[in-house]
């Protein structure tokens, strides 16, 4: 039910309106095989553990999620009351699929799942968001990560 | 964007896409598209298969030799024969209580009091079932929620929080009870209910509707930059006109 031309207006003309980034390059970055990728989950959707700062309004910075949270410790602070989250209320890994990524690390299909995970809040002008994913990047090579999962909401 | 500069930074990136037509544009390394409701990336809730094979999808562009690439998932999510397809309603009934010796606002909280208070048992169910709540954003008690958002009918009430502003408390209140009222409500005997159906029973059938867009009322009459911005795009989800009934 995602797909633009489905939604009900005015909400269909307020996501078609959202300005996006273009840019000039397009980075391409390879790596080992996916049996052998480390791999940290980066959300969107405005996450962060129980009693840490919510998000507000336009906030361009990051929340660490550690890879030992349990489920009842991860709740959303998104400003945004334009998107379901009852699926959320149900089931975390609907969209933080940490669980399912510890399977597929068990089963060896991937190599590893990465200690700590990360969540910004989407409904924010995206290059407020750039010194913070920047810094970022450094952190998550020093956790071993070599594969980033982008989970939007 | 995200993606853009982590590739940029060396770390490969791939990502899930909710809306293709913004994914096309920014146009990142690899991705995903699936054809799942906003808010829900991963598909089905309480499925583990299908959410695993969303993810190993989207995982298996790390195969690509070469990109960008946008590829579409080409499994929906299977229609179930929920209680909204039988034309059945959520089995709760509000009492309304009407005195003309109180002011709106208080009959408001009395009755979003009650009303709490009717949900709260099967609130305790689910959290008991599942051990979990995505209830308490706002720091909050449940019981409270209903004093706290109605004495912004009348005035602007204490923070209860000093890391964040009154109108960041009250939009995290609000969230707050939403998610109390979902998680109540999904709790209840029979086939759990869609989204679309704890959003329409929220949103027509409840006093704390009520509440909220009497709220979102004085947030767009307010002096405050914020509280107006919460009164015309946060507060309230973006709805068809014809879908906008008065509640209760």
């Amino acid at each position: 039910m995602a797909r633009l031309a489905d939604l009900p207006e005015p909400l269909r003309t307020h996501i078609a309106d959202l300005p996006c980034p273009t840019f000039n390059t397009n980075p391409w970055q390879e790596g080992p095989p996916l049996t052998a990728r480390r791999i940290a989950i980066i959300s969107t959707a405005g996450l962060h553990v129980r009693g840490d700062r919510p998000f507000t309004v336009m906030s361009g910075d990051y929340r660490i999620i550690p890879g030992t949270v349990s489920a009842n410790d991860l709740v959303m602070s998104h400003v945004s009351s334009n998107f379901d989250r009852t699926g959320f209320q149900q089931d975390w890994n609907v969209i933080f699929p940490l669980d399912r990524l510890k399977e597929l690390a068990s089963q060896g299909t991937i190599g590893s799942v990465a200690d700590f995970h990360y969540s910004f809040m989407g409904a924010t002008d995206p290059l407020q968001m750039t010194t913070a994913v920047r810094n970022l990047a450094d952190i998550l090579k020093k956790d071993g990560v070599n594969a980033v999962l982008l989970v939007p909401v | 964007m995200l993606a853009h500069f982590l590739e940029e930074a060396n770390l490969p990136t791939t990502q899930i896409s909710l809306i293709r037509e913004h994914t096309a544009t920014i146009n990142p390394p690899r991705a995903l598209w699936v054809p799942f409701e906003l808010g829900r990336p991963l598909g089905i809730p309480n499925d583990a298969a299908f959410q695993s094979t969303v993810l190993l999808a989207c995982l298996r562009l790390f195969d690509e030799k070469e990109g960008p690439v946008l590829e579409d998932f080409g499994e929906n999510v299977p229609s179930t024969p929920a209680r909204e397809d039988q034309g059945g309603a959520c089995p709760i009934n509000f009492v309304q209580h009407t005195n003309f010796n109180r002011t709106v606002a208080e009959q408001l909280a009395i009755a979003l009091r009650e009303e709490i208070l009717q949900l709260s048992p099967w609130y305790d169910l689910a959290l008991n079932k599942h051990g979990r709540t995505t209830v308490g954003v706002s720091g909050i008690d449940p019981a409270e929620l209903a004093d706290f958002l109605c004495a912004f009918l009348e005035g602007l009430p204490a923070n209860p929080r000093e890391d964040i502003t009154l109108t960041e408390t009250l939009k995290l209140a609000v969230d707050d009870l939403k998610a109390f009222y979902s998680e109540a409500m999904a709790a209840q005997p029979g086939q759990p209910p869609t989204s679309s159906m704890l959003t329409k029973w929220f949103w027509h059938e409840t006093t704390a509707a009520q509440v909220l867009y009497d709220i979102q009322d004085v947030c767009l009459h307010s002096n405050d930059d914020m509280m107006r911005l919460l009164g015309q795009l946060l507060l309230i989800p973006m709805r068809p006109e014809a879908d906008k009934l008065a509640v209760v």
